[in-house]
């Protein structure tokens, strides 16, 4: 028998009180671990999370799970490990088996120019606290025995780096994890309820309208993924960010294990095997923004054949199934966390196609700035104000995909 | 699958063009001139509904044309 016992969740329903301490828009896994270490770690639980429609079904219930800490600048690799090692210890700290798979993540390079960047990563990785090496072809063929290494004759590949922590996790598990352990410490968790304007006093946000009226906040956090420009628009706050949408697709069963995650720095696709034995596929994102959940030929069409180049097996499976999330993606293609010049009014955001693996850590994070009002070390770097400063973030080559 | 319409070579799939960015001003009630700056530099409007935008015909006749869209069916208009 398998070593955890999955427990039936227990999540406690409530109505809608008129005043909250805090209330937090979107029922995703930023919103929930935000809810989830206020209670947890600071004792605020007169915190409601407020959910348009289920809670998980933005981006969090739609990724592709991917965990690493193998990012570009130094900000960005502290703030991912810190996250992964949350991540590493999240199944007991809420009691709840998340499928937590450490796999490793092979970042392939075909050109001497996509090796330099790697070496450069994986320098900065170790230097940042995140293990990351340069692997040759024949060490990459031996880690993922299915590859080919001529690339289909047309991406030879050259060399990869190798981050061995990278991890996947079941995505709705960790959002129930955290809405099972935010609910269990008297956060209120209201499903079906759009947030729909802020109350202002003044300059002041202080709550939310929503389809089942008014509620009262005496700080009001935006975690609403894709739809954070129109919610930031209700208190007069600009972003630097467009939504995009990222699709992915799985295929029928694969009949062996493929271990890692694969992952291609020139194609800009990735490839990993889900519990069930499916391969899941993802690439970038789309040009234009949109909000639009529909799935392309398109993307289907250019992702297949870029993975087939690498994986021929992968010509033998059927496609299974398709689907898209609409994503916040920053103009430095970093976070944005923290005050937006409007009292009473925060922003989770920039989580882009990215955020997935930064459940744990934003939501920390954010709960110590929203419980202390200081803005933890981690994520200094990661404040709004940095595009006014000329302080961005840059991290464009780390994040485009996953 | 988005379709756009090109004056010089009429209606052709989005793949075959270079999305150029929202047409967009800065607010009248941001007032002092860095800011404006800021505003101009960084942020979108990124509005869930209809934008004006510019796009390049890159595989095409290699002009720029504008085109009113619905991003929340990823449509365009007109
Ligand atoms: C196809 C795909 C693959 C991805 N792969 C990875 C990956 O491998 N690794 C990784 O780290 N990240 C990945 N991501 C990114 C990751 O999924 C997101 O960054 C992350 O889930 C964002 O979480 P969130 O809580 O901020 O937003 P979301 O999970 O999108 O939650 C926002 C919630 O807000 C709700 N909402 C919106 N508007 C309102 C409103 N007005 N009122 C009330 N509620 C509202 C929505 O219904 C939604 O539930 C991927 C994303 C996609 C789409
Ligand atoms: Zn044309």
């Amino acid at each position: 028998m398998n070593e955890f016992v999955e427990r039936r969740l227990t999540l406690r329903w409530q109505q809608a009180k008129r005043a909250y301490d805090v209330v937090i828009v979107g029922g995703g896994g930023h919103g929930l671990a935000t809810a989830y270490y206020l209670a947890a770690r600071h004792g605020i639980t007169n915190v409601a999370v407020v959910e348009a429609g289920y809670i998980g079904a933005g981006n969090s219930g739609r990724n592709t799970t991917i965990i690493r800490a193998n990012y570009g600048i130094p900000e960005a690799v502290r703030f991912y490990q810190h996250s992964l090692e949350l991540y590493q210890t999240l199944e007991d700290e809420l009691d709840c088996w998340m499928m937590y798979t450490t796999k490793g993540i092979i970042w392939l390079a075909h050109t001497e120019t996509a090796m330099r960047a790697e070496r450069a990563r994986s320098l900065l990785n170790l230097a940042c606290g995140a293990e990351t090496v340069m692997l040759t072809p024949q060490e990459v063929k031996a880690l993922c025995p299915q590859l080919d290494l001529s690339g289909g004759g047309r991406y030879p590949v050259l060399g990869a780096s190798y981050h061995p922590a990278a991890a996947t996790a079941r995505h709705d598990r960790v959002v129930w994890a955290y809405a099972q352990g935010a609910m269990r410490l008297g956060v209120h968790v209201l499903q079906h309820t759009r947030v729909t304007g802020l109350l202002r006093d003044g300059a002041r946000v202080t709550g939310v309208e929503t389809s089942a009226g008014p509620i009262s906040a005496g700080q009001v956090l935006s975690a609403v993924g894709g739809n954070v420009s129109t919610l930031a628009a209700y208190a007069d706050v600009r972003l630097p960010i467009r939504t995009h949408p990222l699709q992915a697709f799985v295929t029928n069963d694969y009949e062996q294990a493929f271990q890692p995650i694969l992952s291609d720095t020139e194609l800009l696709c990735y490839v990993s095997q889900t519990e069930r034995g499916q391969m899941l596929i993802g690439a970038e994102f789309d040009a234009q923004p949109s909000y639009s959940l529909k799935s392309s030929f398109s993307f289907l069409q250019s992702s297949a054949a870029k993975a087939m180049h690498l994986l021929p097996f992968l010509r033998n499976l059927r496609v299974l199934r398709q689907w898209t999330g609409i994503c916040d993606i920053s103009a430095d293609f970093s976070p944005i966390l923290g005050e937006t010049g409007v009292e009473g009014f925060l922003v989770t955001t920039g989580w882009g196609t990215w955020g997935f693996k930064a459940i744990p850590a934003g939501g920390e994070l954010m709960a110590e700035l929203i419980a202390s009002g200081r803005t933890p070390p981690l994520l200094e770097p990661f404040r709004l104000d940095r595009f006014a400063s000329d302080q961005t973030m840059a991290d464009p080559g780390s994040t485009g995909t996953h | 699958m988005l379709w756009i319409p090109c004056p010089t070579c009429g209606r052709r799939p989005v793949e075959e063009y270079r999305f150029g960015g929202e047409l967009r001003g800065v607010p009248d009630r941001i007032t002092d001139p860095i800011e404006r700056d800021v505003d101009y530099v960084w942020m979108f409007d990124n509005v869930a509904g209809v934008t004006t935008e510019r796009w390049f015909h890159q595989a095409g006749c290699r002009r720029w044309l504008t085109v009113r869209r619905d991003t929340t069916t990823d449509t365009v208009l007109g």
